[in-house]
């Protein structure tokens, strides 16, 4: 009976189906426990006011409840009554047998701030200078009509900063290099020092002027919000720090929906602030598509055409079969170990070079002798490039002999064959090992921290500035943004949520890129029809 | 011998062939005339596709082959040191047991030849691509479908494809390399049919399993054993009276 079951081959249907279905289980779990965590941080939950029996009062969304451990059916919750710069701690737990009283008042207001996160009160004046311009249920809509202007004006200021002196100390820092480089030739006089000195001394003019300028927009920033706290206190925050005030308990759906959907855009859209706890990761965004893009400009050719040499043009034999396992077994080599490799040659070794040819006058300063996006690209390049040559190995050895004999027979020769029949038959085949290349370098962290990823970059690899593209500079990764958002973030709590929604986001990057390449290839299989019977 | 009438196109003189140490062709000398089916039976192994296949020399790809003797087509020896492989396949075409279309369109399998050949000009190529494909018979089923896969065609079409293919550069010779082994009846008679229409205009030298095959298509029969040529001459009195007791054994299946 049990023999006669075994040889029907049901059990063995069952046994694969079963191993699919925890495959599958396990990848889904993982995703819904990602997607369900990330997904619910911009939703702006509702407020709640707990009184203690000790008489404290917390306000703030409750993020957790959980079992007391140790004691039997006893529960606590831990309540973000977040600002932090007026308490210790921004996440308080509290015993829900102590909660004597549960309210969601409806006045209470979330602000969010450039700086210390979240605060949460209720709001009782807006103040000019000295002078108390509205107060009560009038401060609001005072505040609502004036926060529109106090955005431009921080926009502008961000501007001058980042733009107009970020120019000026570029121009600065290019003269400087160059009044370096003519004291190494020796020059001592002459119209070109002359020029340069005399365009440094116009830069600094310029500074100051645009220092006033800042000053100025600065002393417009007089508005301050007073917010009433938990404990009787109060807090003024400069109006110009407030990016947005919010009523949650007051919210329709249809309003917080919407305030959803803001969150969302500003977290892919912003810059991060409060070490990268808060606002948005769109450099970390950047820096991974762009680095993956260069990695795969780089990995593509040089893969494609190992492997045209070692299927099309190398006599296959034991000297052949050795580099191919060998190749093969690069995959296996920890990632780690690749990232020393780039830090060893590209960065001290190429980069150091490059530095001494053309970057003289920069140092002892590198350029390009440090981590930068270039060099964490070829690392990955080389990571990756043995995915690359097995996937379009294993589709040169797809292609029927028959099919090149057939090109040969027509007179072509072996070149004409290769570039015009075999590497239009193996793109599918390319291009499926450049998706799994990008899957792979689009996640890999730890060669990147070696080799030029920071925690936070000052500016984006690609600027306005002359020749916009700067490969050797460092780059922020969202692989690595996870990595330091959790485990190097000095406010956990706090920083748990940005972790899953960076993680979503990474996910669906890979995703997207991936989507990219499989409608390319699709594309082209429709094309050549390789695909076709 | 029947070559009497008109110059030979192919000229083989003494063509011995070793595959390392092993020796496949043996002293092989024949004439193959111009326009007409000449057709190579003979056993598995007897060497009649190696043969075909030292006279587009796509022998060259194997490792370690070593020739010796000489091959003339149309009066210039093949095997010359001075001569472009490429140009003489461009002479000399061929098709494959397997059939074997570029996985591209319809077109762009004809079209690949002519294009190698340095044809350009569109119209130039829509012209040969409709005289090639109406060459092998192919044109009325594909017409409406030229953009589409090759691959996509059945296995007769895919066969004759790969004679439009073959006939587009406008050879002399056409090697066909059991062309119909791997075809059911209807397609096979259709490649036989085309077989005759095409000796008017070119020089067909086939290699066939099949002797029905070689006695419906040929004027001329090789039969080889063992990597000898053992018996060349008219097809009807090489099945009707062979000269050679070994190929009578072959022909009334004694053996083989």
């Amino acid at each position: 009976m049990t023999r006669g079951l075994w040889r029907s081959g049901e059990p063995f249907i069952w046994l694969t189906a079963g191993a699919l279905a925890t495959a599958l289980l396990m990848v889904g779990g993982l995703v819904a426990i990602i997607v369900a965590n990330a997904a619910g941080f911009f939703w702006p939950s509702d407020i709640v006011r707990l009184t203690l029996r000790d008489g404290t009062v917390l306000t703030g969304p409750v993020t957790e409840r959980e079992r007391i451990p140790g004691a039997a059916n006893a529960w606590r919750v831990k309540v973000n009554v977040a600002n932090r710069d007026v308490y210790a701690a921004d996440f308080v737990w509290a015993d829900e047998s102590a909660i004597t009283r549960r309210a969601r008042p409806a006045d209470v207001a979330v602000v969010e701030r450039t700086e210390w996160g979240l605060l949460i009160g209720s709001l009782v004046a807006l103040e000019d200078g000295e002078v108390v311009v509205a107060a009560g249920p009038a401060t609001w809509p005072e505040a609502q009509r004036r926060l529109p202007a106090a955005a431009a004006l921080r926009a502008e200021i961000r501007t001058v900063e980042k733009r107009d002196i970020g120019a000026i100390n570029h121009e600065h820092e290019q003269l400087r290099l160059r009044l370096r480089q003519l004291e190494g030739r020796g020059v001592t006089a002459g119209a070109d020092l002359d020029a340069a000195r005399a365009r440094l001394a116009k830069l600094q003019s310029n500074y100051a002027a645009q220092e006033a300028r800042l000053t100025a927009l600065r002393g417009r920033q007089t508005a301050t919000l007073v917010v009433a706290v938990d404990g009787g206190k109060q807090k003024k925050v400069p109006l110009a720090q407030v990016l947005d005030v919010s009523f949650p308990n007051a919210m329709s759906v249809v309003a917080k929906a919407g305030r959803y959907v803001a969150g969302v855009w500003q977290f892919v859209s912003g810059v991060p602030r409060e070490s990268n706890t808060e606002g948005g990761v769109f450099p970390a965004i950047f820096g991974t598509v762009m680095m993956v893009m260069l990695m795969s400009i780089m990995v593509t050719p040089l893969g494609v055409l190992a492997a045209f040499y070692l299927r099309e043009y190398a006599r296959q034999g034991a000297f052949v079969s050795v580099v191919r396992i060998a190749v093969n077994n690069l995959a296996g080599v920890p990632s780690i170990v690749f990232g020393v490799f780039g830090v060893g040659f590209f960065i001290y070794g190429v980069g150091g070079t490059i530095d001494r040819l053309f970057y003289a006058e920069a140092l002892p300063t590198p350029t390009y002798g440090t981590g930068g996006i270039l060099w964490a690209s070829l690392t990955l390049a080389l990571l990756t490039i043995p995915v690359v040559i097995v996937a379009t190995e294993e589709g040169l050895s797809a292609i029927p002999g028959g099919t090149r004999e057939a090109s040969l027979a027509l007179g072509a020769t072996k070149l004409e064959t290769t570039l015009k029949v075999v590497l239009p038959a193996v793109m599918p085949s390319i291009l499926t090992g450049l998706i799994l290349a990008m899957a792979r370098a689009a996640g890999e962290v730890a060669p990147l921290m070696i080799t030029g990823v920071v925690k936070l970059a000052p500016s984006l690899p690609v600027d306005g500035f002359w020749p916009f593209v700067h490969l050797d500079r460092k780059f922020m990764h969202l692989g690595f943004h996870i990595y330091d958002v959790g485990f190097q973030s000095p406010n956990v709590d706090a920083a748990r949520p940005m972790v899953f929604a960076t993680t979503l986001l990474l996910l669906l990057i890979v995703v997207l890129l991936n989507l990219f390449a499989i409608a390319t290839r699709n594309r082209l299989r429709r094309t050549y029809a390789t695909a076709a019977v | 011998m029947p070559a009497i009438m008109e110059a030979p196109m192919v000229e083989i003189e003494t063509l011995s062939l070793w595959y390392g140490a092993k020796q496949v062709l043996k002293g092989v000398t024949m004439s193959v005339p111009k326009h007409r089916v000449t057709a190579y039976i003979g056993p598995s192994g007897c060497g009649k596709t190696t043969l075909l296949r030292c006279l587009n020399r796509m022998n060259d790809l194997v490792d370690g082959v070593r020739i010796t003797g000489a091959i003339r087509i149309g009066g210039t020896d093949i095997y010359d040191a001075a001569l472009d492989v490429t140009e003489l396949r461009k002479r000399v075409g061929m098709v494959f047991q397997k059939s074997n279309p570029f996985p591209k369109s319809i077109f762009e399998n004809v079209a690949y030849g002519p294009r190698i050949l340095g044809v350009r000009n569109r119209t130039d190529l829509d012209g040969l691509v409709e005289r090639s494909l109406r060459g092998a018979a192919l044109w009325d089923e594909v017409a409406d479908r030229l953009h589409e896969s090759a691959l996509g065609l059945s296995g007769g079409q895919q066969q004759r494809l790969c004679i439009a293919r073959a006939i587009a550069v406008e050879p002399d010779v056409l090697l066909m390399d059991e062309p119909c082994s791997a075809l059911d009846p209807i397609a096979t008679a259709k490649i036989e049919e085309l077989m005759l229409e095409l000796k008017n205009g070119y020089t067909i030298v086939i290699v066939t399993h099949n002797m029905q095959q070689a006695a419906r298509v040929s004027d001329d029969t090789g039969f080889m054993l063992l990597g000898e040529l053992v018996e060349f001459g008219v097809t009807r009195q090489l099945f009707t009276n062979p000269r050679d007791k070994r190929t009578e054994d072959y022909i009334t299946g004694r053996f083989g």
